[in-house]
């Protein structure tokens, strides 16, 4: 039997980093804010000390940190013509689960979107003619421009460490000359560079390239936020992504947000829910609240009058779904929308050696690394090259986990002697340049619901069919070129090419950036969120997270992320509170 | 603000589920102990045999030092087996089950303990027939190399278990075991990391910032200390 509750202003399922985000924006204007969260209560100093975090085994490869598969996964397949089967265990992407959400274990690279990331379609077709075949790409239908406040108070709760390469149209030495223009200063300066970076920065700057600091939500000095919150410097530790920080150097819900938030008496969070789906009323066009689940099993019905998704991207994708809010995009016909324009993240990268130099890369933090941006978005001619979009390039430092890291040069055995052999010759002499690229989107790469396999509550997985477009791998070998030139310049002895070849592989950890399903856009035939992540269908829902890109920029998610979660709370505040409807007319 | 700060924080428990409100809720030594080695047995004598034959040519001691067999590598797989991991307790393991393809990873019915008593007991099988009723432990190195050649070549075939998907497993154990903190059986004497030169889980490396590509020769230090600390 589903329990009624008392109902609340607003409920945010899943509490992660939109979920606090929102939280702290909107319990301001003294609504009654309830998180649920289907994870649990996780701190600092209770649940990642410096005593447990540094435990490889554990927190990454025993998935700790995560969230069970056993639950809930996805079920997988490259193309539309095989069965698609269980991620029996996560590979690719790490889901998190627990209060703070992926926050708790990300690196913190901390990226803006460049201008033109934000008009892909419009932009690109404009100075290059008709995009490829099936490419499904699409205008944001918001601005760098608009967003600019809000990445701007992101950067300053995190305090991002970085140097300015456009402040107020002004391009200056030593930042990233591409950016767009950003209103202030980083709020802290850069990492403290190790000789790996060094390397880079000489072999770009000889390349003709702009080589900047990566931007780091890991402290590069001590830091107290704009809501007073405390952070202390990094110490370089080497574990930042896939483990909680002990050390209060990371910027996270727990670090920025919590300390201020959990004191608030029209705030509270229900840990260990899960949230079933969003209730509807008769007409379907109106949310009355949500369904969750606790531990023991007890359902419950939470009303509230304003509801919004912010259970990461493939979470909000699923419990649309569920709930029956739009129609499920289908390839065969291009009809619906909901899991339309799934998106990722192509890397590439090579493994530069040195025969005397040690790099020794322990000596790491999740965002330590030396960029340059000159290949990203339409910040080169692609006259010619048959592909739009690009990546960063970067070498960062962010560990030597020795589990994970074990790097060999090209020719090396798998096991045996001649393999140990490598690994210990260049486990504290090599690194690593990376390019992260772009993924756009393809009308035959999308979510929908699967026909046979459940979650522990007998409800559908979500299926996942995605595969490197034409356009991702034109884009990936012409990037990994572009890796190669600068690795060969870093006075190695030898590099390997790690290229991205062959069908997307669900098993090798890439990146956590799933994107499209929950997209934005213009009106409600190309979108199911409006340019302020509002519902089109039921107006009293929002959906937060990166199911809201249109298609992945070569960037990080999480700065545009949490922009676009500022920007929406923003136009709840002013705007929708004040008169509960649609916030762009239809 | 004030008020708040002293008050409890209010907790409404239904088992693990909770409503939290009011302050952070922090009650001092909650931090979750790793599970750690249990040294608890899923092998039967003859698998552990032939497991310790395996790592120990996939890790060999040789001029470089001790490999797998001295880091205890056994013990962490055996402890691993018998443990949640071995029972793919977090692992999605509801039917129905089919082979998969090579991007769809691990698709076995079995849970890890499971495919590896299958496959131990296929590839001791495979041991006798070709090999005058010898057991993989009882081969000579070379020949125990060239099955595991074969084996990650895909020109050996198990029946009823994927020899690929338990070569997988074997080795992602192995290294797991060689290069996991001591905390968890393996690593034993932090063999592995003195050979890499890993100073393990240290938290503080801003002295070295400067390092800029010299040598940093530090001792490797564990979640409960370190080697020479222990006692045995
Ligand atoms: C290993 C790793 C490294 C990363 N590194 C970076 C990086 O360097 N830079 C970067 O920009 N980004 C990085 N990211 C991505 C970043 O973590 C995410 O972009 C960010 O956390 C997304 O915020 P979110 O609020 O959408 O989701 P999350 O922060 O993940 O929060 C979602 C929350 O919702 C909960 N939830 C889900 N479903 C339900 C449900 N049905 N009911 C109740 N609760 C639910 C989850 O348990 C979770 O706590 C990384 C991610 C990972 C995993």
């Amino acid at each position: 039997m589903t329990r009624k509750l008392p109902p609340v202003d607003v409920v945010l399922v899943g509490f992660g980093w939109t979920g606090a985000i929102l939280a702290q924006e909107l319990t301001q204007d003294g609504l009654q804010v309830l998180a649920i969260e289907r994870g649990a209560w996780r701190d600092t100093p209770s649940h990642f000390p410096t005593t447990v975090a540094q435990d490889e085994l554990r927190w990454y490869w025993r998935k700790e940190m995560f969230q069970s598969t056993a639950r809930e996964t996805l079920t997988f397949r490259n193309s539309r013509g095989e069965t698609a089967l269980p991620m029996r265990r996560w590979g690719s992407f790490l889901p998190g689960e627990g209060v703070g959400g992926g926050g708790v274990h990300w690196n913190g690279q901390t990226w803006r979107f460049l201008p033109s990331d934000f008009v892909a379609a419009s932009h690109n077709a404009g100075r290059y003619g008709p995009l490829g075949p099936e490419m499904t790409v699409q205008d944001y239908g918001v601005t760098y421009d608009e967003l600019e406040p809000h990445y701007d108070r992101f950067e300053k709760l995190c305090g991002i460490g970085g140097r300015a390469g456009n402040l107020n149209g002004e391009i200056r030495a030593g930042g990233n000359p591409f950016e767009g223009p950003r209103s202030a200063e980083y709020p802290n300066p850069p990492m403290h560079m190790t000789f790996a970076q060094h390397r880079f920065e000489a072999a770009t700057g000889e390349l003709g390239l702009k080589p900047f600091p990566g931007p780091s939500a890991n402290m590069s000095q001590p830091y107290v936020n704009p809501l007073g919150c405390q952070l202390a410097p990094c110490t370089y530790c080497g574990f930042c992504e896939k483990y909680g920080c002990g050390n209060y150097s990371k910027a996270s819900a727990q670090t920025t947000i919590l300390p201020v938030l959990m004191r608030k008496p029209n705030f509270s969070v229900k840990t260990h829910n899960e949230v079933l789906q969003v209730k509807l009323d008769s007409t379907g066009r109106r949310a009355t609240g949500v369904i969750h689940v606790d531990q023991n099993g007890e359902e419950y019905e939470q009303p509230a009058d304003l509801v919004i998704l912010c259970a990461y991207q493939l979470s909000n994708t699923r419990l649309m779904m569920l709930s029956g809010i739009g129609e499920i995009y289908d390839p065969a016909t291009g009809d619906g929308l909901v899991g339309k324009n799934y998106c990722y993240q192509v890397m590439s990268g090579a493994d530069v050696f040195f025969d005397d130099k040690y790099t020794n890369e322990f000596v790491g933090a999740g965002a330590l690394g030396m960029c340059v941006d000159d290949y990203n978005g339409d910040n080169f001619d692609h006259s010619g090259l048959g592909f739009i979009g690009g990546g960063y390039i970067a070498c960062w430092t962010t560990h030597s986990r020795p589990i994970e890291r074990q790097r060999t040069p090209e020719g090396t055995p798998t096991w045996g002697s001649a393999w140990k052999k490598a690994v210990a010759e260049n486990f504290l002499k090599s690194t690593n340049v990376g390019a992260h690229g772009a993924s756009m989107a393809h009308a035959g790469n999308h979510l929908d619901l699967d026909p046979t396999y459940t979650d522990v509550y007998g409800r559908p997985l979500m299926r996942m069919t995605f595969d490197f477009t034409a356009n991702d791998r034109a884009m990936s070998v012409f990037l990994t070129e572009r890796v190669r030139e600068i690795a060969e310049r870093m006075g190695g002895r030898e590099i390997r090419l790690n290229p991205r070849e062959g069908p997307y592989d669900s098993m090798p950890y890439q990146t956590t950036h799933n994107t499209g399903g929950t997209i934005m856009g213009t009106n409600p035939s190309n979108s199911v969120v409006n340019r302020y992540l509002q519902s089109w269908d039921v107006p009293n829902l929002f959906v937060m997270g990166a199911g809201v890109f249109p298609q992945n920029a070569g960037y990080n998610p999480t700065g545009t992320v949490a922009a676009l979660a500022y920007w929406s709370a923003d136009a709840i505040r002013a705007r929708y509170l004040r008169n509960p409807g649609p916030l762009v007319q239809a | 603000m004030a008020a708040l700060l002293g008050s409890a924080p209010v907790i409404v428990p239904s088992a693990l589920s909770k409503t939290l409100s009011g302050s952070i809720p922090w009650i001092a030594g909650t931090s979750p102990a790793p599970r750690g080695f249990g040294g608890q047995r899923f092998f039967t004598a003859a698998e552990r045999r032939c497991v310790d034959a395996l790592v120990a040519r996939l890790i060999p001691a040789d001029e470089l030092g001790p490999g797998a067999r001295e880091a205890g590598v056994v013990d962490f797989i055996d402890d691993q087996l018998a443990g949640p991991f071995g029972r793919g307790e977090r692992w999605y393991m509801m039917g129905p089950f089919a082979d998969g393809l090579e991007t769809q990873g691990y698709q076995s019915e079995q849970p890890p303990a499971g495919l590896y008593r299958a496959a131990l007991a296929e590839l001791d099988a495979h041991c006798r027939a070709h090999f005058q009723d010898r057991l993989f432990a009882d081969l000579s190195e070379a020949e125990q190399d060239a099955i595991l050649g074969r084996i990650e070549g895909e020109d050996l075939e198990f029946a009823g278990v994927s020899a690929s998907a338990f070569f997988a497993l074997l080795q992602e154990t192995t290294i797991e075991g060689f290069f996991c903190d001591p905390v968890h059986g393996g690593n034993r004497d932090m063999i592995g990391w003195r050979l890499v030169g890993f100073p393990g889980a240290r938290y503080d490396y801003r002295d070295y910032l400067n390092h800029n590509g010299a040598a940093i020769s530090i001792e490797p230090v564990g979640l409960s200390g370190r080697a020479a600390w222990n006692v045995d």
